[in-house]
């Protein structure tokens, strides 16, 4: 297990001052294992109980006995995929809209020089800085009748889709990234003949791929964990996503721990397989929004 | 240019600043659907703090936002030192420990109410029972509901703050552990005098998100307790919620979210000038 990533620690390369000697290797092993056991065994047993066939309301299994798929049977028939799929056009949509807004918005940021501009900065700013909570109370009642529009938002997924769709931690990662592209190469991509569009599309876009990263699981995780949103933005459970409608599970006597667990999980799998995927991104994305 | 601004600045308005400025014009209004609103000046603000429910709650906030802010930024601080490396088992214990920091809190919320449940069977009762200690009631009685649930919040936060105490001391220069080895520091010396002041920067910026996080806490308290057991786990966003949704008592509501934002505000401004000042000198 230790030494197969590079060479052997010296007692330089960590603050603590670890070595490659058995007795430190020794500690950091029982160290490493009290912490996957508190950090990884919550997770573990979730994922086992939802696979596994419990009687016992209150039992969670470590490994699974029994295997069994019949508590994601019973999901199913909770409408809990229904959820699910609520959750996951919602979570594609709203990142699509983000993306696309703080793309757009991070190229004009960034290229130009404009009257207004630090404004516009100080606008998006405070997008990030504002607490969801605080508008919580308005935010529902402009949900319910979009002004100068009119229309009634609550129970569709654009109510969840268009407020996050604007997150100024997007919009501020891609305006410094793209700040650090040479104008030049877009300059001689004008001259080639390519539109402003085109420029960005093929031009800077591509090279733009960290950035994109970060605002991709970033964008999710934020989008996935919301939670009031959903709540004030519902017009009944029917519209619920899948982290509000798990609540619904444990609320009725009827529902096992499995079935709650099996809940769990479906709920869990898709931010799994994303952080999985974009790991790197999420370490430079901790850093950037703390250096804000 | 303007235009690439616009799917940004619209969504921004509509959703983020009509919102806002509406919070802030019903937090002076008696809001009585269908009949209009009354203008009372402070009258809201001054329910908000008469009220008991509200002086309870900001009583749990700040105990809250202090245990779990101490809590988190601690825990963070050991586990990037013990995590500090790059060999592969080292790796994949970080992947583990980074996991609820991508796990959508409500999901936490109830993998932690299973493993809280308050049996003698329920799992972390019957693992401590091994060190013949409990059954804990944890989120059921008054006494323990609101420690188990800061409880929550520093596991959930702790992992976070390492990924930044990780990249503080990566920056590190690791000639200065070989200079103050020569020099005859011990281990503690080392700690001590190199590595807490190296990561003096990446601290301010933990405690300020990490208190900023706390004060508004919502989904965590709402997903294990509900406020409950008699109230004893109500924070000030549960309180707003009850009020505006439950109770439907919008004017009062709004002038508690303003509130809550002018705190974080002034929090937020008073770290950003500290550490301006510090950046400075």
């Amino acid at each position: 297990m230790k030494g197969m990533g590079g060479p052997a620690p010296s007692r330089f390369d960590s603050a603590l001052g670890w070595t490659a000697a058995p007795s430190s290797t020794v500690i950091r092993l029982v160290i490493a294992a009290v912490l996957l056991a508190v950090f990884g065994v919550p997770f573990l047993t979730v994922v086992s109980s939802a696979f596994s066939h419990t009687s016992d309301p209150t039992q969670l299994a470590v490994l699974p006995t029994d295997p069994t798929l019949d508590n994601f049977r019973a999901a199913g028939e909770w409408r809990l995929f229904t959820y699910l799929r609520n959750s996951l056009i919602i979570a594609g949509g709203g990142l699509l809209l983000q993306m696309t807004a703080s793309v757009l918005a991070g190229y004009a940021l960034s290229r130009r020089k404009f009257r207004g501009q630090a404004l516009v900065m100080l606008l998006f700013l405070i997008t990030m800085m504002l607490p969801e909570e605080v508008i919580a109370v308005p935010l529902s009642i402009v949900l319910g009748d979009l002004p100068l529009l009119g229309i009634n938002l609550k129970g569709t997924v654009l109510a969840i889709i268009l407020p996050v769709g604007i997150w100024g931690f997007s919009i501020m990662v891609m305006t410094e990234f793209m700040r650090d592209i040479p104008e030049e190469i877009c300059e001689a991509a004008r001259l080639d003949g390519l539109s402003e569009i085109g420029v960005l599309g093929r031009i800077v876009l591509p090279m733009c791929k960290p950035a994109l990263g970060v605002i991709t699981i970033f964008g999710f995780i934020m989008i996935w964990n919301q939670y009031l949103l959903p709540l004030i933005a519902s017009d009944g459970p029917g519209s619920y996503t899948i982290t509000v409608a798990i609540a619904l599970l444990r609320d009725d006597p009827s529902g096992s721990t499995g079935l709650l667990a099996a809940g769990s999980v479906l709920a869990l799998a898709p931010s799994l397989i994303v952080y999985l995927l974009l790991q790197s991104s999420l370490v430079r994305g901790i850093t950037a929004g703390a250096g804000k | 240019m303007w235009l690439l601004l616009t799917p940004a600045l619209l969504l921004a308005v509509m959703f983020k600043f009509i919102p806002l400025a509406e919070g802030i014009y019903y937090s002076f209004h008696k809001v009585t659907p269908y009949l209009g609103n009354t203008w009372v000046g402070l009258d809201n603000y001054a329910k908000v703090l008469g009220s008991s429910g509200f002086i309870d709650a900001l009583g749990h906030t700040v105990i809250l936002a202090g245990v779990q802010t101490a809590g988190s930024v601690i825990g963070g601080l050991l586990l990037a030192l013990m995590l500090e490396g790059s060999s592969l088992g080292l790796w994949l214990t970080r992947t583990v420990v980074v996991l609820p920091v991508v796990t959508a809190t409500a999901v936490i919320g109830e993998i932690w109410r299973i493993i809280y449940f308050p049996d003698a069977d329920g799992f972390l009762n019957t693992i401590l029972a091994w060190f013949h200690l409990g059954p804990f009631p944890f989120l059921d009685s008054p006494r323990t509901a609101l420690i188990s649930v800061a409880a929550v919040g520093i596991w959930a936060g702790a992992p976070y703050n390492m990924v930044i105490f990780l990249a503080g001391l990566a920056g590190i220069d690791r000639n200065l552990y070989e200079a103050a080895a020569v020099d005859g520091a011990g281990r503690w010396r080392r700690l001590w005098s190199i590595v807490i002041p190296s990561l003096r920067s990446s601290m301010v910026i933990v405690l300020t998100l990490a208190a900023i996080r706390a004060l508004g806490i919502f989904t965590e308290v709402y997903v294990l307790t509900g406020g409950g057991p008699a109230n004893s786990t109500t924070t000030w966003m549960t309180q707003v919620y009850t009020q505006g949704f439950d109770r439907s008592d919008v004017g009062v509501a709004s002038a508690a979210s303003i509130l809550l934002l002018a705190t974080t505000l002034t929090l937020t401004i008073i770290v950003r000038w500290l550490t301006a000042r510090r950046s400075e000198s």
